[in-house]
Formats: structure tokens, sequence, C-alpha cells
């Protein structure tokens, strides 16, 4: 990182870059700290590493062969026993099982969904407010409508009509939750871009993509991390819904399918409780584990906040 | 007839860098009919102190020794009483009237609403009555009882404050900073508006600047504030016009004098700013940035003692005899 | 949760931003004529995007239309062709997005596959069971979550405000159609003090007030369901909205008056932090319509949510259209009606 570089001043571009790199560290330190400071916080991520733990090690802990229907040991919603834990569904797999596995499948949705919407509503936030004009107008709108719009009618209108598959599950929730965080990071852009510095930048001749890469996204990203941390749980609880009605990918198993089938085969009346409680209450938690993190991180990062206890 | 007394008030924030004094032994009176003036640069707890005397500190303020209005501690009275005394005995027209006052409410019901708060007896209407009266008496049509208060200009919400400091005709005003955002036209305007009423309706004003020409045309007494505590005080044109303390010396010197063409071209500063609180230098804090001090000032806190006539000073220069500016 | 609330994370603020064009006080009128010009076309060309999806989207479900038509029985391509003319199918697309939107404008939207029947008799005879079921819930959510919040807010930091933070999340992070089911067996199989799901019980007498007992009696777990998943939303919004005034000078000077701590926050805390929620209020309003769909789907109530979903799986593309338009021209025109009502509300957008 020395005199290979083609700038005119090696040395000294080097020594702004470790510059850079020490005070990004330094804030991060700093965010970890504020972070830490906040206890509802704290439980949030050690339940959230608890569950992605467990999501990561269901293949060691159960063999997928437990979710074969064909191979199912138990009765018809045998109540929990030693042999089943927590009892059996309508075929006779262990709900435990399930419910381990449904992880996976609940997580991934849920994480892909978010990344691909912040990822949408990122890049059109930062363009539309950097770029404005006519550009970021109609930006502007679409995102306003998308906002506006119903947003479980739109996914299940959707899922409707692109079929059932894990893939068009995500995109549907990317599509229906892009334009919160555009809305936030326009807004966040546009007070960036107000800054002296970034004026500076302009006048020092700076390009749109060095403007929008090196001095807007950095400032953004931060609020955009804690929104993408709530944009989670809304995007399981999401998932879980569609599932649960019976749009989910019929060949995985995710909890909101665990309790589609559930309901479709009487675990109501049958008062098999042990069919419903656990994906229920996995669901639940992760959610409650994100939304505890999301809002700790929200107190970190939004000035605004600074100083709440929750 | 004393008015409003101070006796030793402290005042002690309690935050993340640990306790924080504000005001640090605070002796003042005011008699009744008469104006008091506190100056000072912010942050130097005057507008803490005029907070105090209505309690209205946030919780993490600790305030203590005694604050008698009408020979009554306000810091010792219970809520009920407290809050009848707020507004009646005294009530303050408040620095920033953009943001004191509410902004999605009506000018005329918000005059009002302390009369009616205060008199259970009266109506509605009477009330709405008296408020375009005040309006009228500060100088706004009645009509602006309907306005909201983003439809006023500055110095016509200031004037609003003041006819809702007088709604339930108090015996104390507290202004604090009351004309400071205004330009200077205005500022005449409000500060002949609040001496006119004060003259006329005989109550105490305590007026609190960190414009000294301002508290000296208007004020019968001054005190100036430093780091928490009184350094100088006296009758106002006295402390104006010649200094017994060398940062009042400064503060006067810090405002061009109107009419003084060489005073506009050159105005006194004063270098450095104000100490920190949390850190106070040792003995008098206002050393590290005098120009007179000498090497008791390191040793001690001087005291405000008598200097002869009707002034006081906290300077160990201007107790000894000495003048308290150079050249 | 299933989005049928706000999320806590939600900015609540006014969609349309304060307009640019400067007034003066005299001229009033002119001024709230621009601004309503301004958001009645924004609505309308949401509604236009809305109706533009709504035709095209549907088209793309696999299958033609005809088969879903005649599911049980054999057709003859005559037939087929016969059927083809009189739905319109065989003319050009643009002639048909043209009747389409004729048609939707003038209430005329058309038959229902699956039922046979005109789809606005359908919507006319379910839109009181939905109004009833989220409707009630709205307004209960609503109302608890405002008041929660404000106290919450302005005591922050107490036992009082953690506590109900705590267990607002925790209902809020509880799915709907689980919490429903979770009810159900606890209320209606265990208890059995409630029915299972319906609307009505066969068994009652016709009579006005056995039928309105009867239908209370059904509509209690569902509301309960609805409210407790969707208040803690309105609880945090109102929370941080409270938050945001909460050291704002215009309170201290209310506090100077000498009013209550709670004449303070009822008198002038709440109209300014409620004034940022209208707009959500309004969507909540503007949501009663397409109401709970998941709520509807659990406790099989006969609304319009449970006929969205029916749509989904016949798949009844007329029904599904008729809704999607109706569902999301409900929270745009609510939208609409919280902008013209922000005018009257906010001294500040009149300002010049």
């Amino acid at each position: 990182m020395t005199a290979s570089t083609p700038t005119p001043a090696p040395a000294a571009s080097a020594a702004r870059r470790r510059l850079a790199r020490a005070r990004r560290r330094q804030s991060l330190a700093r965010s970890w700290a504020a972070y830490r400071a906040q206890r509802t916080g704290m439980i949030g991520l050690v339940l959230l590493g608890a569950i992605v733990v467990l999501a990561i090690a269901a293949p060691v802990l159960v063999d997928e062969s437990a979710l074969s229907v064909t191979q199912a040991t138990g009765g018809r919603m045998e109540p929990p026993s030693a042999a089943f834990p927590l009892g059996t569904d309508e075929v006779g797999r262990s709900v435990l099982a399930l419910t381990l596995w449904g992880s996976r499948i609940s997580l991934l949705i849920g994480l892909t969904a978010t990344v691909v919407a912040v990822v949408i509503g990122t890049a059109v936030g930062v363009t539309s407010g950097h770029v404005g004009g006519w550009y970021g107008w109609v930006a502007l709108r679409v995102s306003d409508w998308f906002m506006v719009l119903p947003s479980l009618v739109v996914a299940i209108a959707l899922l409707a009509v692109l079929g059932r598959s894990m893939a068009t599950t995500i995109i549907v929730i990317a599509l229906v939750s892009w334009s919160g965080t555009t809305r936030l990071v326009r807004a966040q852009t546009l007070t960036v871009q107000s800054r002296p510095y970034l004026e500076r930048a302009r006048a020092l001749g700076a390009g749109h993509w060095h403007q929008m890469t090196k001095h807007i996204l950095p400032n953004v990203l931060p609020l955009v991390l804690a929104s993408a941390t709530l944009l989670v749980p809304s995007a399981i609880l999401m998932e879980s819904s569609l599932a649960w009605l019976g749009l989910g990918d019929p060949n995985v198993v995710s909890w909101g399918s665990i309790l589609n089938r559930a309901s479709d085969n009487g675990a109501v009346s049958a008062h098999a409780w042990w069919y419903l409680l656990p994906p229920g209450l996995a669901i639940l938690l992760v959610v409650l584990a994100f939304m505890m993190c999301g809002r700790a991180l929200e107190a970190v990062f939004n000035p605004r906040l600074r100083g709440e206890s929750a | 007839m004393t008015l409003l007394e101070f006796r030793d008030v402290h005042v002690t924030y309690t935050g993340s860098r640990g306790r924080i004094p504000a005001v640090r032994g605070v002796d003042l009176t005011v008699e009744a009919g008469t104006t008091l003036g506190i100056a000072g640069e912010s942050g130097c707890g005057k507008s803490t102190l005029a907070m105090a005397v209505l309690r209205l500190l946030p919780k993490t303020a600790e305030v203590t020794g005694e604050i008698l209005l009408d020979g009554e501690d306000l810091l010792a009275m219970g809520w009920g009483r407290l809050r009848a005394v707020r507004w009646t005995g005294a009530s303050i027209v408040f620095q920033g009237a953009m943001h004191s006052l509410n902004a999605v409410q009506r000018i005329g019901r918000q005059v009002a609403e302390p009369m009616l708060v205060h008199d259970k007896g009266l109506s509605a209407a009477a009330a709405a009555k008296r408020a375009e009266g005040l309006l009228e008496r500060v100088g706004l049509p009645a009509s602006r009882a309907r306005s909201y208060p983003h439809e006023l200009s500055g110095g016509q919400r200031q004037r609003v404050m003041i006819a809702m400091a007088l709604a339930c005709d108090p015996d104390l005003i507290i202004a604090d900073e009351a004309t400071t955002a205004l330009d200077v036209m205005v500022q005449a305007q409000v500060l002949q508006l609040i001496s006119g009423l004060v003259s006329e309706r005989g109550v105490g004003l305590v007026m609190i600047s960190h414009d000294l020409s301002v508290l000296s045309s208007v004020c019968d007494t001054a005190a100036v504030m430093y780091a928490g505590r009184v350094v100088e005080q006296g009758p106002a044109r006295e402390v104006f016009a010649q200094a017994r303390h060398p940062y009042s010396a400064a503060l006067g010197a810090a405002f061009p004098v109107i009419g003084d063409p060489a005073s506009r071209r050159n105005p006194g500063g004063l270098a450095g700013d104000p100490p920190d609180p949390a850190r106070l230098p040792e003995g008098c804090s206002f050393r590290p940035r005098c120009a007179v001090a000498v090497e008791r000032c390191g040793e001690a806190a001087p005291e405000l003692l008598h200097i002869g006539g009707a002034r006081s000073s906290a300077c160990f220069v201007a107790q000894e005899g000495e003048p308290v500016v150079i050249g | 949760m299933t989005a049928d609330g706000p999320t806590p994370a939600d900015a609540a603020a006014p969609s349309g931003a304060a307009p640019s064009a400067g007034r003066r006080p005299g001229r009033v009128a002119n001024g709230f004529g621009r601004y309503l010009c301004k958001h009645v076309a924004g609505a309308a060309v949401s509604l236009l995007l809305v109706l533009f999806s709504s035709f095209f989207i549907f088209r793309l479900i696999a299958g033609d239309p005809i088969d879903q038509l005649t599911k049980e029985r054999p057709v003859s391509p005559e037939e087929r062709a016969a059927l083809r003319a009189e739905l319109g199918l065989d003319r050009p697309m643009w002639e048909q997005f043209w009747d389409y939107i004729i048609g939707t404008l003038t209430m005329d939207l058309g038959d229902s596959f699956q039922y046979r029947r005109p789809i606005f008799d359908l919507i006319v005879e379910r839109l009181p069971a939905t109004i009833l079921l989220s409707g009630t819930g709205m307004v209960l959510a609503v109302l608890l979550g405002f008041w929660i919040g404000t106290r919450t807010g302005w005591r922050q930091g107490s036992r009082y405000d953690r506590g109900h933070v705590a267990a607002g999340l925790l209902l809020y992070s509880a799915p709907t159609f689980w919490l429903g089911m979770i009810v159900i067996l606890v209320f209606a199989r265990y208890l059995g003090i409630f029915p299972v799901n319906g609307m009505r019980s066969p068994s009652t007498p016709p009579q006005f007030w056995p039928q309105a007992l009867d239908i209370a009696h059904h509509l209690v777990l569902p509301v309960l369901t609805y409210t407790a998943v969707v208040y803690a939303g309105y609880l945090m919004i109102m929370r941080s909205s409270i938050l945001d005034e909460i050291g704002s000078d215009y309170l201290t000077t209310a506090r100077a008056k000498g009013l209550r701590d709670d004449q303070v926050r009822d008198r002038h805390a709440v109209p300014n932090a409620l004034l940022p929620t209208v707009t959500l209020v309004f969507l909540a309003i503007g949501g009663i319509v397409n109401g709970s769909i998941v709520t509807e789907a659990v406790f099989s109530w006969p609304g319009l949510g449970s006929l969205f979903v029916q749509a989904v799986f016949y798949p009844d593309r007329p029904v599904l259209q008729a809704l999607f338009v109706l569902f999301s021209a409900s929270t745009i025109l609510a939208v609409l009606a919280a902008e013209i009502l922000y005018w009257f509300i906010d001294p500040r957008i009149r300002k010049s």
C-alpha cells in the first residue's frame, strides 16, 4: 500500500486511508459501547445468536429424514412423550424436528427478503435524493405509491400470480417492503447533501459516483442498518402469514407452513396444543429478538432517541 | 417591602458527567415595584436561577437554599400551593417566543388559559374578553386572539408572551432574555412596553439578559453573574458606566454604545470561554480570563463584599479600591 | 402482526410535505385550492396506477379463465368461443382495458367466476361483516395504543413505561393467525365460552336482539386477537411522538402557568403529538375495508378478507381484480383525506 499506487502522493493518500480506517474503527467501537449499554438490546442479541446457532446446527441435531412424510415414525398427533418431546404432527413427524428445520427457511426468507428490500430501497433512496430532478420525482412517487398500498393484499395477489416458491416469496416480500427504506434514505441523503463537506467535494470536482459511495452512503448506512434490523421481523411475520394462508413454497418446511398444516388438519379442534405452540412461539421469539436489537440500534444511531432506556 | 429574595441558592445538575454546579450560592433581593437586572454570558447560571424561582428546572437539577416570594419559601412549598403561586405570584416572559407558545393553539386561548386555571369562577367568554384586552394593552389588535403563533412576527409573539405574563396580575414578572431574539427597533419597543407596564402596575421585575446596556436602560439595580455566582451588584447605571469587577467591565465593553461611534468600531471583547462548570479553576473562577488578576486570586475565591455606596464586588482588586480596567 | 397496522419503526410523518407555494393570510382559499388540487391529482394518479396494475397483473394468472369458469363440465369449442365473446375476452386488450376502467368507475365490476354472481353484490353483502370486525378492532387498537402510548411516553423510563412497552412488543411479535388459533384453543375449545368461528349460529332466533347478541358473542375473539396484535404499533408511535414533544419550551410555559401535570400533557403535549399521527389513523381507517385478511381467515369470518383469500385459491380473477382495487383505493383515499385534514388541523401547513 505504498509506492505502487499511481496517485501523485501515494504516501499521503495511504496515510489518509489509514486515518479514515482508524476513525471508522473508533466510531464502530463507540457505537458498540452505546449498544452494549442497552440491556434489552443485549438480551435480543443473545436470543438471536442462540436461534441462529440452532438453525445452522439443525442438520446436525436432527436428520433431514425426520421431515419425510413417508418415513414418519410416530402416530397421528401424539402428545409429547420421551420419543417426541414436542409430540407429533398429523402424519407422525416430530414437531420438534419440524420446528428446528423450519427455522432455517423462515430465517432464510426473512433475511434474504430484507436484504433485497434494503438494497433496492437504499439504491433508489440515494440516487433519487442525490440526482433529484425528474428521476428523483418519479422515484419518490413510486415509493410513495408502494407505501400506501396495503402490503399483505399486494403480497397475496402477487404470489397468486407468480406462483408459490421460495424465490417468489422473497421477491414479493421485498417488493412490499422496500419503500420505507427509500424514504428514510432519501431524507438522510438530502440532509447529508446540504452539508458543507459535500459542497467542498463537489467544488473539488468529485463525480456523482464518488459523492454517493464515499460521502453519502457511509452517512446513511448506520440508519439503514437499524431500519433493516426492524424490517426482518416484519418480513418473517409476512412470510409466516403467507405460508399459513397456503401461499408458501409447498416443498419446504417453514414455521408458517407447519401451522398451515396444523390448521388444515384440525389441530385446534384436536386440542393438539403441542403442534401449535412450538412454531408460533418460535416466530414470536425471533421477531421479538430482532425487534429488541433493532430498537437498540435505532437508539444508538438516531440521536433523537438517544438516552432511551428501552 | 421585599418581594423576592434568594438566600444562598445553589443549583446542581446531576448528569452523565457527574454533579455539575450551575448556581453556587446566590443572594439577591427584589423590592416590590423595582426592577433587578441579571447579566452574564450564556451558561453563567442566570436562566437557571430564573427557572428555579417557579421550580421549572428538570428533575436532574437539585435546588438548595431559600427562594422567598412575599416571605414564603417557594422551595419548601407543596405542589398544590406551588401551582397556585405559579403565574399568580410570579410569571415569566420566556425567551424564544416561537417555541414557548403552543404552535397548534390560538393566541387568545393561550393568554386566557392561566386565568381559567387560577380563577375557577371565571367563564371562558370573560377570560377570552380579558385576553383580548391584554393583547390590546401590549399593542396588538384584539383580532390577533384568533391567530396562531406562526402567523405573527417575532416582535408580536414576544408581545403575546408579555400579555400572557400579565394575565393573572402577578406581583413579580421574570423576563428571561425577552428581547434577545428581536431586532434593535423592536427590542426598544418591547423594552419600553415592559418598563411602562412595570411602573404603571407597580410589579417587581427581574430582567435577565446578556446585554448590560439593555439592563441599564430598564433596571434599577443590576447583578452580574459569572460561573454561577454574583460577581458584582449595584445601581444598574453605575455598574454599566463604571464597573467594579473586571468581568462586568468586559461585558459592558462588549456591546457598542448607541451614540458612541468609537465603541461601535472597536467593541471590547473578552478572550477565552467561560469555565466548564464541572471543572472550575481554583480561587476566583474569572482569574484565567482576567487582565488585572493578582496572586491572591489563585488562592481563594473572593466573596461579594460591599465596596462603598450601594455597590458590591467579588474582586480582590476592586475591594482594595484599585481600578479593574487597564488603560 | 401481519402488516395490518403500523410497525413501531414507521415514521409517522405526513406523506405530503408542507406545500412550497407561498400565500398570504388573506388568500387562504386560493392556497387551499392549490393544496387540494395537488393532493387530489396525486391520489388520482395513484388510483389510475392501481387500476392499471390490477388489470394486467391478474391477467398473468396461469390458466384460461374459461377453464376456471367451466370447471365441472365438459364444453365444446363453440361453447368456449361463445363464452369468450360473452366475457369480451376475444376483443383487443386495450378495448378490454377501457371497458374495465369504465366498468370499475361505474361500479359494474362483472361477475364472480366462483359464485356466478355480480361482484358488486358480493362486496355489498360482505362489507358490513368486515367493517364490524376490523372497525371495532381498529378503533379499540388506536384508542388503547394512543392512550397507553401517551402515558408511557410522558413517563419515559418508569416501570409503567417499561412494562407496557414490553407487553406491547411481545403481543406485536405474535403472528396474528397463531394468536387467533391459540385464542380459539383456549376460549372456545377448552373453556367453551365463545364460539369457534363464523359470525352467527344457525339456531339463533331471527329477532333483532338475539341476532345482535349472537353476532357480538362471535365478535369477541376475533376483535380481541386483532386488537391485541395491532395496538402495540399505535402505542409505540404515540409514545415516540410524545417523546418528541417532551422537552419542548411550550410545555415549560404551560407548567409555569400553574397547570397540573396531566393538564400539561392532555392540553398541550397530546394535541401536538397527535398531529404527526393523523396520516396513520387515516391509514388505519382506510385499512378497515380490507380488514384483517388473516383474522377473517382464522375465524372464518364472512367478510371481504376471506372472500379475497378464497378468490386467490379458486382463482377468481374478477373478484381479485375488484378487491385489489377496492382495498388499495380505500387506503389511497384515506391518505388523501388525512392530507386534506392536515390543512385544517395543522396551522403550520398554511404558513407562508
